[in-house]
Parts: structure tokens; C-alpha cells; sequence
């Protein structure tokens, strides 16, 4: 979004005595903007009284970006990666994707059913499925078309419309493995479809030993029930696995013993290859990394330090390390990851700046447990060529000009 | 007469069966039984072999004005003209340097389409169209890009035989194979 913006104070004398003086205008600027306190500026009577359910600071003003304006109930919204911080996406800023709007459900009577290959058909009330043992995780979902706008170069302004497709967020559910035992899977059962209730029914399968590894049935985020637009009252949270896949809505499992085929895995959130081909079924979401801080849309007032920041995930585990670069990638020199780095979570990195203030590229790239390492846009199109659509991981340079403007450096 | 011995060893065999069968199903006694009936009213799930389609028919011809009613405003008289996902054209050019990935030129299965007509469209209201209607709007979509012709009978039983263009066209998750520059 904007610079936090401190009121400027009407300068003693006019800008060109600053430049005559041979300051450069960005220094300037620096300098009108310095903050001041003053015992003037603290309250002199009483607050607000106690509340119901908080609301952030009027003076805080980052909001989602809102996608396709033309069809606002199957679009996306953005999460204002800049302007988050820690691994944990404010419920209220998570990005959104929905296919067919959100609808209104009520938790009193929304229920779960599991059937199918099954031995035992059986329908769970929002108020079971709490009775059952319950699992808190950090985890991260990412839609697969995040940063699809990039793969031809340079698009999105800002981290928020190139990587605001991703969100991380603290889960609790149910282990999905606890309610299909509940059920009881025949030996035939490979796979799962999922389907939301939505007006669209949104259905995606997956294959059965994901579902008994470590998929959540959530009823819950970051410790309140879920917000309408991320699934209340039930969704399915698939660890490292492309957005689409946790299932919004949740409402039924059927248990069966081929993928149902269906047009979100087949038409779309599939991988157009130079050869024809089509790679089908592309779950995990690679190694990725961004710098958040500084990021396109900022401008830097002047040389000097700066915290560079940013978010680094991978769906096959956890992040070894992240390198940062401040000179076109002549260089790489390693962040500190912030504890705890959790397993297909974002992990937070962070790396001390000082800008020369000449003109640069910065840029942050990831390495895996698995030793995967975060590819350039050049090496993903090579392989994959310009179409493939969903999955671009690629490094996101930022270009830092001479007057501290900081836009896609890609 | 058993021996004391295989009376263990039976006894033994039972409480293995009892543990095997205690860690596939706790006994938690949670969740209700769902009827056939209930789950029937929920289950719209169609499988590429044809599983899960209700019996009905229809053809392209039938299926033409139900389209130009439901469909075109989004998709265009003939599944060209947008301004919506396209429907029709585009065979031979996934290859070019202008891909157009239509139900022609690009989707698996033919039971896919009657699937998501079924679940999703039309799009302002879902679930409004009986299941020949769907069967016919499937048959037109197939016509206009030449997959069954104008009156050939679309079926529970015939669209899970239509071969789609594209049906070969996809492969497995082969990332590993990737030659992405490691350090």
C-alpha cells in the first residue's frame, strides 16, 4: 500500500534552499519528514471504553486488492504482504479466491459427509467434529496462479498484486485421517473428492494417502472460527498443496477409487507445457521467496540502513536458508530466518541494508530442506516455456533507482 | 478337543484382530449414519467412466436454444466469442505461440462438462437445469467443436464413450525431472 506517512511540517524555508545546498532531494524529503514528539501530541483525556470485538487503529489503512472487478464473486483478493508482518496473515487480510461468491452458512446446521468406499456412511454436525481430538498448526496456503501476472516479466506494481496469493495462518481442526477412521476406508479407496458448498461446488480429489497423512478438517484460524470468506464454517487445509485443494466450505468426502476428473484439476490448475503436454495433478507449491520490505511501490528516502524483509515457503517442508542480494545478484549473502521456522509455513528472513543510494537490484531466493533452490524467471521459462500459467516460484527482484524508487525489477 | 496350546494361540490371533481393528476404527462413536437416501441428494460427483450420471439424453439439437438462453451471453452464440472462458476452437494450437485451451482443444473427459454444467452453470443460477437439459447443453458444446454430431444422442451411457481431442494430453507431476539450475 502507502508509506506510513508522518504529516510534513511546513518547512522554514522553501525545498530549492535544501537542493542550492547541494542536498539531494531525497534527503530532503528525509528531512521534512523527520518525526518530532512533543508532549502536545499525547492525549489529555480520557480513551475509548472496553469493546466486544476489536477493530484495528483508524490510522492503519492496509487493505486486500481487489481482482477482476468485472466478476467480483469468482476473482481474487491480495494480501497486502507489505504491510504484514511476522508469519501470520490477519485473518481479516488473508487473500481470498472464490469461484462463485461466499455463502452463508450457519454452524448449527452445516454438516460433513463421509461416504462412499466407506464401511460406515456418517454426517457430523459442526459440534461432533469438536468433539473429536483436536490439532492447532501454522500453515501456509498459496494459490498456484500466485504470481501467474509475472511470467512474461515485470507486471504486478507491487509485492501485493505479484505475491499477495499466498497466507499463512494458525489451523484447528481435525485431523481428516480421524474422521475417514470414523467411517472406516475399504481397501479400494484411493482416492477423495472434496466439495465445498458453495453455489459452484467446487471439487477437487486427492489421493488417499495425502488425505490420511496430514490433511486438517479446520473449523478454526489463528483462534477464531474461520471467516466466511476462508471456509466457515469448514474447509480443507492441505499442507504445501496449491490453494485450491483446501477445499472452502467443506461439506462432503466421498471416498472413491479414481480422481473424479473434475474441472478445477482439469481445465484449470493444470500446466501447459511447450510440447502440447499438460502436467495434471501438480500439488506441492515449490520453494518460493519474496522481499516484501523495501518492495515496488516505496520510495527509499535517502542512503542509509535499511531492514530488508520478506517471506519464504516451501511445500515439501521447511526453509534451509534465504539469500539476499543488493547488487543484481553479483553477490548473495545469507538472512537470518526468525524462529521458529516451521514446516509449510511462511518463515520470515530479514537482512540488514546499507543502501550506497545508487541505483541496484534486490532480490531474495530460498533453498528448501530438500535442496531445491528457488529458480530465476529465466531458468522456470526455459523449462516450462511462457504458458504453463500456474507455479511461477521465480525470484522477485526489486529495482531501487537513484532517487530511492523502488519498483519490479523483473 | 483344542489343545490348551492352540487356545492361546487363538486367543492371541483374536486380541491381534481386536488391536488391528481398534486402530483402524476408534471407537469414538461420533457422527450419525448417512442414509443412501441422503447421501443420493447431495452426491452430484460424475466420474470420467461415466459413474454418477443420472439417466437422461439429449442431443445438440436440442440442446442449441438452451444454450443461446443459459450460455451465450457468457460464451458467445457459437463458444468463440467470449467474453467468458471460450468453449469451442482452438484444436492444434496448444503448441503455438497463442494457446487456446477450449472443451475442444484442451479438456480430458467429456463427463467433465456435463459435471460442471451440472454443479456450476449457468452461472447466476446453478442447479436450475433438469438432467436432459444438461445432457443436451453438453451435446451442443461437443458439437460446436465437432465432437459429436448435431443429433447424435448424449446419454448416460454414450458420454463416457466420447473421446475427447485432448484426452492424451496430459501427464503426471514430472517437476523433479526439471533441469533447474541447483547450486
Amino acid at each position: 500500500m502507502t508509506t506510513p506517512t508522518i504529516p510534513a511540517r511546513k518547512p522554514g524555508g522553501s525545498r530549492r534552499w535544501f537542493l542550492r545546498a547541494g542536498t539531494s532531494f531525497a534527503a530532503a524529503l528525509a528531512a521534512l519528514r523527520a518525526p518530532t514528539s512533543s508532549a502536545a501530541d499525547l492525549p489529555g483525556s480520557l480513551g475509548a471504553p472496553v469493546s466486544g470485538y476489536g477493530s484495528r487503529s483508524r490510522f492503519e489503512r492496509a487493505l486486500r486488492a481487489l481482482g477482476n472487478a468485472r466478476t467480483p464473486r469468482s476473482t481474487v483478493s491480495y494480501a497486502p504482504l507489505r504491510d504484514t508482518f511476522g508469519i501470520v496473515t490477519p485473518s481479516s487480510l488473508h487473500f481470498e479466491r472464490h469461484h462463485a461468491g461466499v455463502p452463508e452458512l450457519d454452524s448449527a446446521t452445516h454438516t460433513l459427509t463421509v461416504h462412499g468406499l466407506v464401511d460406515r456412511p456418517l454426517v457430523f454436525s459442526i459440534d461432533e467434529l469438536k468433539r473429536l481430538p483436536s490439532v492447532s498448526r501454522f500453515f501456509f496456503i498459496e494459490c498456484s496462479g500466485n504470481t501467474s501476472s509475472e511470467w512474461t516479466g515485470a507486471n504486478a506494481p507491487d509485492v501485493q498484486r505479484s505475491h499477495g496469493l499466498t497466507s499463512c495462518s494458525e489451523w484447528t481442526g481435525v485431523w481428516l485421517s480421524t474422521i475417514l477412521r470414523q467411517s472406516g476406508a475399504q481397501p479400494g479407496a484411493t482416492w477423495i473428492v472434496a466439495e465445498g458448498a458453495d453455489a459452484a461446488r467446487v471439487a477437487r480429489s486427492l489421493p488417499m494417502d495425502k488425505a490420511m497423512k496430514d490433511v486438517l478438517v479446520a473449523y478454526a484460524q489463528n483462534g477464531e472460527p474461520l471467516r466466511p470468506e476462508q471456509g466457515y464454517p469448514l474447509r480443507l487445509i492441505v499442507p504445501g498443496v496449491e490453494g485450491i485443494a483446501n477445499v472452502k466450505w467443506l461439506h462432503r468426502v466421498k471416498l472413491v477409487d479414481r480422481p473424479a476428473m473434475t474441472r478445477w484439476e482439469t481445465s484449470k490448475y493444470t500446466d501447459l507445457l511447450p510440447d502440447g503436454t499438460s502436467r495434471i495433478f501438480t500439488f506441492e507449491m515449490d520453494a518460493k521467496s519474496v522481499i516484501t520490505r523495501p518492495s515496488g511501490g516505496e520510495t527509499l528516502p535517502g542512503a542509509g540502513v535499511y531492514e530488508i524483509s520478506g517471506l519464504a515457503w516451501t511445500g515439501r517442508g521447511a526453509v534451509a536458508r534465504v539469500d539476499i542480494t543488493t547488487d543484481g545478484g553479483r553477490t548473495w549473502n545469507p538472512a537470518e530466518l526468525q524462529a521458529p521456522v516451521l514446516p509449510l509455513a511462511h518463515t520470515r528472513f530479514r537482512w540488514s541494508w546499507r543502501w550506497d543510494g545508487g541505483e541496484t537490484l534486490i532480490a531474495s531466493r530460498v533453498t528448501d530442506e530438500t535442496g531445491y533452490v528457488q529458480p530465476t524467471l529465466i531458468d522456470l521459462l526455459k523449462a516450462r516455456g511462457r504458458f504453463s500459467g500456474y507455479h511461477n516460484n521465480a525470484i522477485q527482484p526489486w529495482k531501487v533507482t537513484a532517487a530511492g524508487v523502488v519498483t519490479n525489477g523483473l | 478337543m483344542v489343545s490348551s496350546r492352540a487356545t492361546v494361540a487363538i486367543a492371541a490371533l483374536l486380541c491381534l484382530t481386536c488391536a488391528a481393528a481398534a486402530a483402524q476404527s476408534p471407537a469414538l462413536g461420533l457422527g450419525h449414519p448417512a442414509s443412501p437416501e441422503a447421501v443420493k441428494a447431495i452426491d452430484i460427483d460424475v466420474l470420467p467412466d461415466g459413474r454418477g450420471l443420472p439417466p437422461g439424453h439429449g442431443t445438440a439439437a436440442a440442446g442449441k436454444p438452451l444454450y443461446i438462453a443459459h450460455c451465450g451471453a457468457c460464451h458467445g452464440a457459437t463458444g468463440t466469442e467470449g467474453p467468458n472462458d471460450l468453449l469451442a476452437g482452438g484444436r492444434g494450437t496448444l503448441t503455438s505461440a497463442r494457446p487456446i485451451k477450449t472443451v475442444g482443444s484442451f479438456w480430458p473427459y467429456a463427463t467433465t462438462l456435463w459435471d460442471y454444467i451440472n454443479r456450476a452453470m449457468p452461472y447466476e443460477q446453478p442447479h436450475s437445469l433438469a438432467a436432459d437439459d444438461v445432457y443436451s447443453i453438453t451435446a451442443f458444446v461437443l458439437f460446436l467443436n465437432g465432437i459429436v454430431g448435431e443429433r447424435d444422442v448424449v446419454s448416460e451411457t454414450t458420454l463416457p464413450l466420447v473421446k475427447m481431442p485432448n484426452q492424451n494430453g496430459f501427464v503426471p507431476d514430472n517437476r523433479a525431472n526439471e533441469n533447474l539450475p541447483r547450486r
